[in-house]
């Protein structure tokens, strides 16, 4: 009796010192971040309460703004791009191709690489008087000019081609997994009606699909406001802070400006950010999962 | 008629081909790039064309990448950094795993009540900004010693690994059939007989797969090492970084290239090696619950 009571205690006893760290690290430092927000810290934490002031300056700051409009602009580029090149890529790949395996390892390599190598590849690529440009003027084009990494209207949009062509592999292979599990039976029904397979990828198969859009949407959306280091690596948020981010806005205020109390209200504005995104949907996948059983 | 039709499906068949060869052509020119680049020396970058390929295999630029190039003040290449690299990545992809694979197991086959929506709270940790954690965390690796510590940074990436390692292996045990576990549990096995006898002989896959992910997470970081590493303890990541953006009067641009192509070598290797594990890798962290 003594040692079955022993026995049903050893599965607590294994999870409990993983999920205790596990939820000190994730809700624990959660709520700290969230009272460093409220108080009057700087170089250091300290504790001395002072509401919201941090993000009301945080809402002032003019840098603050340029990280919101530059999340915007790279968030849509690159979620939209990598989705967009991924799902045409994966239903090219899709036509029983020869060599699918190999062209499918091409697409995809970029994510294994950091971003931090990404970046500093594209630094080379677009870097205004050696990259791309120089390379059309050897090619004849001499009035070429492609000076977008030290324009501070149009560097963001370098993170965007940089991230586009990290993660339009890893969509691609999230809709070719979609495609791959559609029943075939419904696709041969449609052509013996004479759909053509345009209209049937653009009725049928795409709407079918629309899981696997949504967790791609999920996926890339907290890639977009998490990414830190593509940005660190490209442009160091420059020229100035032209291409600064949430990510980049609160390492700088927290590591580097000695502005820890702004830091951590950047930091939860970014959480917020997230948890609206993604907690209704692990909500509603968890709950799926449930009926199924 | 019928000849007509052939041919136009000829036609698509072949702008097919040339739209996915020109989709290769887009994902591998950074490559061929950064290889040809790191192969030139500095006068042949400036006067040949991005894309020429070398007059001769020139390997100074990997040399200098690899011990010598300046990182900030110190100029002894990624050679340091790549070993910080390695002592870091080791232990936090095996402790890492070997803990997933533990919670993943009572978490699917020993669930005890509350567990589900433990699991649940755990998984939001997959999502999560990591900023959130960054500056309680500098203030807890100062309290245990850990400051700028490799075994600092090994102790956060195992915390921040966590919960897709146990997400991983909880779907993967999943499946396995409940009929299996209870004739063991009559045969009078034991938690730890089970899981070492019937369990993790069937774990292969998934332990495959976890520890590509884990290896390529946390070679890959860059937010951790950055925030809590000192001068000996940085990663290989923040090394070229550093590396890159050290600006001195004339820009390496080889040097640097090599410097990447170095930095991202072994999780390439690791990709080429095991590709498949790794994809899998991919699409579970999409497909939840």
């Amino acid at each position: 009796m003594q040692k079955h009571r022993l026995e049903a205690l050893i599965p607590k006893l294994v999870v409990a010192p993983s999920l205790l760290l596990g939820f000190a690290f994730i809700y624990g430092f959660m709520i700290w971040n969230g009272v460093l927000s409220v108080t009057a810290s700087r170089m250091l934490p300290n504790y001395e309460f002072v509401g919201l002031a941090q993000y009301a300056k945080l809402w002032e700051m003019d840098r603050w703004w340029v990280a919101l409009k530059n999340l915007a602009i790279f968030g849509i580029g690159y979620v939209g791009g990598a989705m967009a090149l991924g799902v045409f890529l994966a239903v090219l790949l899709d036509q029983k191709v020869r060599a699918e395996g190999f062209i499918r390892t091409v697409y995809l390599y970029p994510m294994a690489l950091s971003f931090v190598v990404t970046g500093t590849a594209w630094k080379w690529l677009l870097n205004p008087s050696m990259g791309i440009e120089k390379l059309m003027h050897d090619w004849g084009w001499e009035s070429f000019t492609f000076g977008w990494l030290v324009d501070s209207d149009m560097a963001i949009y370098c993170v965007v081609i940089a991230g586009v062509w990290q993660s339009a592999g890893f969509a691609m292979a999230l809709f070719l997994a979609g495609l791959r599990g559609i029943d075939d039976s419904i696709i041969k029904a449609a052509q013996i009606d004479g759909a053509s397979l345009p209209r049937i990828y653009w009725r049928i198969i795409l709407p079918a699909l629309r899981p696997v859009f949504f967790s791609t949407l999920m996926v890339l959306s907290h890639l977009a406001i998490k990414s830190f280091d593509l940005i660190m690596a490209l442009t160091s948020g420059g020229p100035g802070y032209a291409t600064d981010v949430p990510a980049t806005f609160m390492y700088a205020m927290s590591f580097t400006r000695g502005q820890i109390g702004l830091g951590a209200a950047s930091a939860t504005m970014m959480l917020a950010t997230v948890a609206a995104l993604v907690v209704p949907y692990l909500y509603s996948e968890l709950r799926s999962k449930k009926h199924e059983h | 008629m019928n000849t007509d039709w052939l041919s136009k499906q000829s036609l698509s068949r072949a702008l097919l081909y040339v739209t996915l060869l020109i989709g290769a052509g887009f994902f591998l020119a950074p490559l061929y790039v950064m290889v040809v680049t790191s192969l030139k020396d500095a006068d042949e970058i400036r006067q040949h064309s991005l894309v020429s390929l070398p007059n001769a295999i020139n390997l100074d630029a990997w040399g200098l990448a690899w011990e010598a190039a300046c990182t900030g003040a110190q100029c002894s290449g990624l050679k340091p950094f790549f070993w910080n690299s390695i002592w870091m990545t080791i232990p936090a992809v095996l402790i890492s795993t070997i803990w997933g694979a533990l919670n993943g197991y009572v978490l699917s086959l020993w669930k005890f009540r509350g567990s589900e929506t433990l699991f649940a709270f755990l998984l939001f940790g997959v999502f999560m900004p990591f900023q959130v954690v960054l500056l309680p965390m500098s203030q807890v690796l100062g309290w245990m010693g850990l400051s700028s510590s490799i075994a600092g940074l090994i102790l956060v990436h195992l915390l921040a690994g966590l919960p897709s390692t146990t997400l991983f292996f909880r779907n993967y045990y999943a499946a396995v059939p409940k009929d299996l576990l209870n004739a063991a549990r009559m045969d009078g096995a034991g938690f730890w007989m089970i899981f070492l006898r019937i369990i993790v002989p069937m774990s292969t896959p998934i332990v495959m797969v976890t520890l590509i992910w884990q290896f390529t997470q946390i070679w890959n970081d860059f937010l951790f090492g950055v925030a809590f590493s000192g001068a000996d303890s940085k990663p290989i990541t923040v090394g070229l970084n550093n590396l890159a953006n050290t600006t001195s009067s004339v820009k390496a641009y080889n040097v640097d290239m090599a410097a990447a192509l170095i930095a991202g070598l072994p999780t390439m290797l690791v990709y080429v090696v095991a590709g498949r594990y790794f994809v899998r890798g991919l699409t579970a962290g999409a497909v939840k619950g």
